[in-house]
Order: C-alpha cells, then structure tokens, then sequence
C-alpha cells in the first residue's frame, strides 16, 4: 500500500537515534562537555528554556517504550498504573538514568506526580524538581504565580548548573527554541499539506530525536531534513484524512504510528510528544524572559488533557482542529490506565457526535509490539468510511 | 481463627451521625425541589466550606453522594450508565457514580441532589478532581471557579508565593459568590463560622489523639468514617460542632473506662488508602475477627490534619482557609511526607502493623503504594500488608481472596509474637 519512501540522511539519523541504545545521544554529549549535565524532562511539558539557558542538556524522559521488560517497577506501581510510568522506574531501578543528574516532573496526573515522590526516595543522586502548573488560567493570579514558580525552577536548575541563569541567557535559550518549535511547525504544516510525501511516523521520528539531542545540533538536522522532503514526489492515495488525540504523554510504538497510516489515513496532526511543541506563536523575546514564558503557557500554548481552562471547553478545540484542517475522522490513540485521555474521551465524543464526526478509539500500551489487531480495526474503519 | 465477635462497638454518634446526615440530605432534597438555597458544589479535600456557608449557600459534595451509594450498595448500575457513555473502565468509579447519578435524575435513596448554582473545583491535590468537575460544568452549564491550590512540592513547606495566589484566588471566589447570591460578604460571619471550625476541628484533632490509648477507645478507620460525615457536611455549624462535642465526651468516656470496640484488642494496625465502601462491614469484620483494631488511618485526614496542629483562625479567615487547603491535609502532600504521617502513626499510636488498601479508582492514593510497602517493610521492619480493591466499583472486591490475605497476614503475626526470634512473617 504505503510507497516506499527514501529516507533523508535526517530521518534516517534520526531513526537510529530512537532505536538505539537510549540516553546514547546524552552520553555522547557528555563525552564532548566535560562537567556537562543532563535534566530529563517527564511529559508533557518543561520549561526547556531554562534548563538551556542553565548550560543544561533537556533530555525527554519518555519511558522504556516496547523494549525495557519491567522487573523491579511493578513491585511499586500496581498492575492499573499506566506503563510509561512503571517503565521510567524500571529504567531508574535498573541503572539506565545514571547518565541523567536532574529530573523535573509536572502536575499532570497523580500517578506522575507520585512517581516524582519515588524517584526522589529511591535515587538520592539525582535532583528531583517537581512543578506545579496553573490549573486556573482564568485567573488574573495565574501569571504572578507562574513566574513566581518558574523562578524556583530556575534557581534549582542554577544550583544544580552550579552557576546563575541570568536573563540574557534566558532571552538567547528563547530566541533559539522558538526558531526550534518554528521548524517543528514547518514539519507538520508540511505534512498537512503533503501528507503523500511525508508519512506521520517519520516527522515523529525527526520530532522524538530532539528530544534525545542538544536543540543546536537537532535544528540542522530539521533544517536539513526541511530542505530535501519538499522535492520527493509522491501520489496522493485514497486514505481518510485523519487528527490523532490522546497520546500527549505516553508514546505509542513508532510501529504503530506507521500502522495506522499504512491501514489507510493520512495523519495530519496528532498531540504526540505535545509538550514540545507546547506554544501556538512564537514567545516574546525582549522583556522580561520569565513572564514572556509564563504569559506565554496562560494565555498561547495548546490544549492539552492535563491542563484545564475553564475559558473554554477542550472539546470545541478538537473540532475546530478538525474543520480547519478538513479531517474527516479523529482516531483517540490513548495510553492504557491514562486518566486525563481517558476522559477527555467521554467528552470529546459527545463532542464530536453532536457534530457527525466520525472517530474511532484505540488504546495502546508503550509495550506493545504486535498491531495486527489494533491495524485491523483501523481496517475496517477506514473502509466504512470510504465506502460509504 | 474461627467465627469471632462481629463488630459491635455502636454508640451514641453513630445515631446521632445517622440524625445529622438524614438531616443534611433533606436540606438537600429541599433545596432541589425551591431552587434555594444555591448549591455549591465542592470536593472534600482541604476546601473552603466556611467561605461558602457565610453566603448562605449549600455545600454539596459529589464525594460524600458517591460513598453513600456504594455503601447501600446501588453504585454498580450508574457506574455502568457512565461507562456507557464513554467513560472507561479504568476511570475513577467515583466520578463514574456520580456522573451516572446525575444523568438518573439525581435521585438516591437517601436524598435529591440538587443542581448546582456553583461548580467549585478546589484543586487541592487529586487531579482527577480537574476533569470530574470540568464535566459536571460541561452537562449542568452551571458556572465554574477553578480553585487551583499549588502542591506542597518544596522541601520547606508551603511557599509565600503559594498561600497570596491562593488567597487572592479566595478574593475572586468571593465576588462570585457575591454576584450568585446578591449579598455581600458579612465578614463578621465568616469569622464566626471559622471559630465553629476551629473548635470542631479542636474535637476531632483530641479524639484522635485518644485513641492512642490501649484499648484504643474507637477504630480509627471503621469509627473514624462516621465521624467524617458531619466533619466534612457540617464543619461551620452549630449542629456540627454539638455533635463534636458529643462525639469527644463518648470517646473520652469510653478511654477512661478501657472500652474498645471489640470486647478484646490484640492487635493495633495503621491504614492507609480509602475503604471499600461497597464491602464495608465485610471488610470490617476481616480485621475484627482478629481482634485487630485500627488505631490510625490516613483516611480520615484526607479533609484535614487537625491532629498535627491545625485550625482555622478567625482572626485571620482568608489565609487560614488558605492554609488548611495548601498544607494542612493529606491529599496536598507528597508521598514522602505521608511516609512520614505513617511512621508517626506507627510510632506515637503504639502499632504492631501497618495495611494498605490499594484502591484502583484513586491513584491519588495508590499510585507508588509497592514502593510504601517496600519502606515500611523493609527499610523500618514494620510488617506491611498490602491489598487491593476498589472505593467505589463492588466488581473489585473478591472476599474470599482478601479473607485469606488478612487471615495469612494475622497469622503470621502471631506467630512473629510467639516466637519473637523465629522471624515469622519476613
């Protein structure tokens, strides 16, 4: 079905990157910065601009995906406890986060949150910082209060950096991730448009090496990547333009990304790996850096099941996103044991019923490695669509 | 062990709690039926109830609903109606219960719900408070206030920063409440109230502190629950502080008299996690049939920390309001510092073990719960029991499974007791 595709020299880097060893990037990086330190960065979002802005490495911190067995993890975490969780641990427990000297976590779900609370007994070593996000961003307070929480964040991370995160830096780490998030966009705007010359599982492979990678060294790799994936051609097929929701934390298998498009959609957008591409605009860059980010995450960054608004109902993002893109179906790729999907589903569907929306709800664990089933239901979706 | 003595520790408060919350229900039907007073829905982890009650508003709490159902046992058939709706299997069968209530009419056996004037989502620690509200505010269109409460995640405490966010949060909760109910907020009232809070919680704080004795004078986790009712329903009122005043002379009474709630207290174990409130009595009589009697349980401080030193202040309403939901309860601690809630309560209540009841629905609870055995069992010797089932779902609780977890946990107990040296039960 699929037209095979050569890889740029990017994407096939960036593959490699994924599918090796984990945290091998890190320890590169370490290799050419003696001293250098490392802060892995659990879903959905940190502020990556003050880790830079330290002299840190931001790392994703994104599990064990479908090759880390849990040995040791499922002692701690019970059996109804998401995988991403339990696999983290299992790579703590097991030695493979030696590399990293930092750990920040988020208000996201009180599974995430414990997990925070584990580490910090269980690796002493390590810097543990857990942040607390606005969750009433109707509220005036909302900004002073984040930027009292990012200066925390900020004195933390120069502690561990051993030196000050002044504002100068703050504004440069800025500056450079917005020309980051900047080509993210392009990657994605490029794979609405074209999605026949750029598959959904390759653009996550080029967006998921950056989160192994120092920025300066993964922006050549986009810049390279959006040079050359223009001039490929491609034949536009007969498949159902489809937006992906639900996996914002928790990382669905790259092989199950490439399923569900090879079972016949075109995936025009997703909130894989969200919180690095959390900002709809670029953020200020003049000002003070600290209400630039805060100002930035209340009032222009994306919707998400673990931030909540009460200015207006998620659900009416999702089928926005649809019309503008001209979807014809949403496909919920939610983790199992994930609360936050896990009801922002309930709502959703009502949402898109009440519009004649189609959609169809799959649940995948980060272990998984057999899709045949899950490609099939895929299948017969998509056939009752064209078909009909 | 063979057929023992069943549970028959019921006194005084126990009537009178069935009074008092008969009562609080029937205000609840009333106000669903004219409209009035407005209802303002709230969660019980640390919230400002004493806020809302000096507007004269209801307080009304989805929690308190979903409990009763399941402990009269009819929670199964809204529970389904949710997952019908596209709620998982996986979600918290609180809100599921409550959700599925709502779109029954709203009506249970022991009271109408009323609809809400008022969703207030105080966001003090449980995440999934965040969606459960969000959705009650998506199908009753009822206006909501998203009270975010920062969690206590520095190693110091609460931060100045967190306590002026929120109280000036309060501030904004306040005009709400103003606009809802077209008065003006009688200060003078807000402070009485707080003082009805600060002798109440006073109460509760001393009968907790009771029941370090041996015998323990009640369970501080089978007793405790009936306390919580009018702890949480009440807290703020005339009535509620009676029945704490109350409460305190029974319990008092029977400390000085040696009574415990069994006729024979051999073993004082801690608990920690919510109770299955489908299989209460069974999962009761469990313990009972072992003579083993709770003598604290984190539990009952999920609405406050009263026992370590809290009350409001009604000097100063808005900050100590403020303070009970930053840090004077347990649900906006990290689990390190309910570690150590556990080894106080170990320690200072005199136990000889400590169980955990893993419950599926509340990950606020349970999540990590293998790594909390692991400390207390293996880094501080104390003897850990760990089971699991559900708050709210009966599909979760199997009887027979949980019997024989208990029953070879006591077991190994006495053994360790007999023979000190003979290390049964590492």
């Amino acid at each position: 079905m699929a037209v095979p595709m050569v890889e740029t020299d990017a994407s096939a880097r960036c593959r490699e990157i994924i599918e090796g060893e984990p945290f091998a990037a890190v320890e590169r990086w370490k290799g050419t910065h003696p001293g250098g330190k490392a802060v892995g960065c659990y879903p959905v979002y940190s502020p990556v601009e003050l880790v830079h802005a330290a002299g840190l490495l931001p790392v994703g911190l994104l599990g064990g995906g479908n090759r880390i067995e849990i040995a040791h993890a499922d002692a701690r975490f019970q059996s109804f406890i998401c995988s991403i969780v339990k696999s983290t641990l299992e790579l703590g427990l097991t030695g493979q986060l030696s590399v990293l000297d930092g750990v920040l976590f988020h208000s996201i779900c009180d599974p995430a949150r414990n997990l925070a609370s584990v580490f910090a007994r269980n690796f002493p070593q390590l810097r543990v910082e857990y942040i607390h996000y606005p969750q009433n961003l109707a509220s005036p307070q909302a900004v002073t209060y984040l930027i009292s929480e990012l200066q925390r964040v900020r004195g933390a991370l120069s502690e561990l950096a051993g030196q000050p995160v002044d504002d100068g830096a703050l504004r440069e780490s800025i500056a450079l991730y917005n020309r980051w998030r900047r080509r993210i966009e392009d990657l994605y705007r490029l794979r609405r448009t074209s999605p026949e010359i750029l598959p959904a599982s390759e653009s996550y492979a080029l967006l998921r090496a950056g989160t192994m990678l120092p920025v300066e060294e993964h922006l050549a790799i986009l810049d390279d990547a959006l040079a050359r994936i223009p001039s490929r051609t491609g034949k536009r097929q007969d498949r159902i333009r489809v937006v992906v929701e639900g996996a914002f934390c928790e990382q669905p298998p790259l092989d199950l990304i490439a399923g569900i498009e090879e079972a016949g959609c075109y995936l025009l957008d997703d909130d894989l790996l969200l919180g690095w591409r959390w900002f709809t605009g670029p953020l200020p860059g003049d000002g003070d850096p600290l209400l630039a980010l805060a100002r930035s995450y209340i009032d222009r960054s994306v919707y998400c099941g673990t931030k909540h608004d009460v200015r207006e109902p998620k659900a009416a993002h999702l089928v926005r996103r649809v019309r503008e893109l001209q979807a014809d179906a949403v496909i919920f790729l939610c983790a199992k044991f994930c609360e936050p999907a896990l009801f922002d589903y309930a709502l959703y569907r009502r949402a898109l019923e009440a519009e004649s929306i189609p959609h169809l709800f799959l649940e995948f664990e980060e272990k998984m490695w057999i899709f045949d089933r899950m490609r099939g239901e895929v299948e017969t979706f998509v056939e009752s669509m064209l078909f009909r | 062990m063979s057929e023992a003595p069943k549970t028959s520790y019921q006194g005084r408060i126990h009537l009178l709690q069935k009074e008092l919350m008969g009562e609080y229900y029937d205000a609840l039907t009333e106000a669903s039926q004219a409209a009035a007073p407005p209802a303002a829905y709230m969660l019980i982890s640390g919230n400002p109830v004493e806020l809302v009650r000096a507007f004269g508003m209801l307080p009304v709490y989805p929690e308190v609903n979903a409990l009763q159902i399941a402990v009269k046992k009819q929670a199964l058939p809204y529970i389904l109606k949710a997952e019908e709706l596209g709620y998982s299997v996986d979600n918290c069968a609180y809100v599921k219960a409550d959700i599925g209530l709502y779109f029954s009419g709203r009506t249970t056996p022991f009271g109408v719900i009323p609809e809400p004037a008022l969703i207030l989502c105080n966001y003090v620690g449980c995440n999934v408070y965040l969606n459960w509200f969000e959705h009650l505010r998506e199908y009753t269109g009822a206006e909501i206030f998203a009270l975010d409460i920062p969690f206590v995640r520095d190693p110091a405490g609460v931060r100045p920063e967190d306590v002026q966010y929120v109280v000036a949060q309060l501030r904004e909760l306040i005009a709400v409440c103003e606009r809802l109910t077209g008065r003006a907020l009688d200060w003078e009232y807000l402070r009485h109230i707080c003082r009805l809070s600060a002798r109440t919680g006073e109460l509760w704080a001393q009968i907790k502190h009771l029941t370090k004795h041996t015998p323990c004078p009640l369970d501080a986790y089978f007793d405790a629950v009936t306390l919580m009712g009018p702890l949480y329903c009440l807290r703020g009122t005339e009535a509620g502080l009676r029945f704490f005043e109350e409460a305190y002379r029974e319990v008092q009474e029977r400390t000085q008299l040696g009574l415990g709630p069994l006729p024979q207290e051999r073993f004082r174990f801690v608990i920690e996690g919510p109770p299955p409130w489908p299989y209460l009595r069974t999962f009761r009589d469990q313990f009972s049939r072992w003579g083993a009697v709770a003598v604290a349980s984190t539990y009952s401080t999920v609405g406050g920390l009263w026992e370590f030193g809290f009350a409001h202040d009604p000097e100063r309403p808005l900050e100590s309001i403020a303070m009970h939901m930053l840090y004077w309860n347990l649900t906006n601690r990290d689990l390190l510092r309910r570690y150590d809630q556990i080894r106080r309560y170990v320690q200072e209540w005199n136990a000889d073990a400590l169980v955990i009841h893993s419950v599926k629905s509340c990950r606020l609870f349970s999540a990590g719960q293998g790594d909390m055995r692991e400390y207390f069992s293996k880094e501080l010797g104390v003897p850990t029991l760990l089971v699991e089932s559900d708050l709210e779902d009966p599909r979760y609780f199997s009887e027979a499974q949980m019997r024989n977890r208990i029953d070879a946990f006591f077991e190994a107990l006495e053994h360790r007791r007999l023979d000190p040296a003979g290390g049964a039960g590492r």
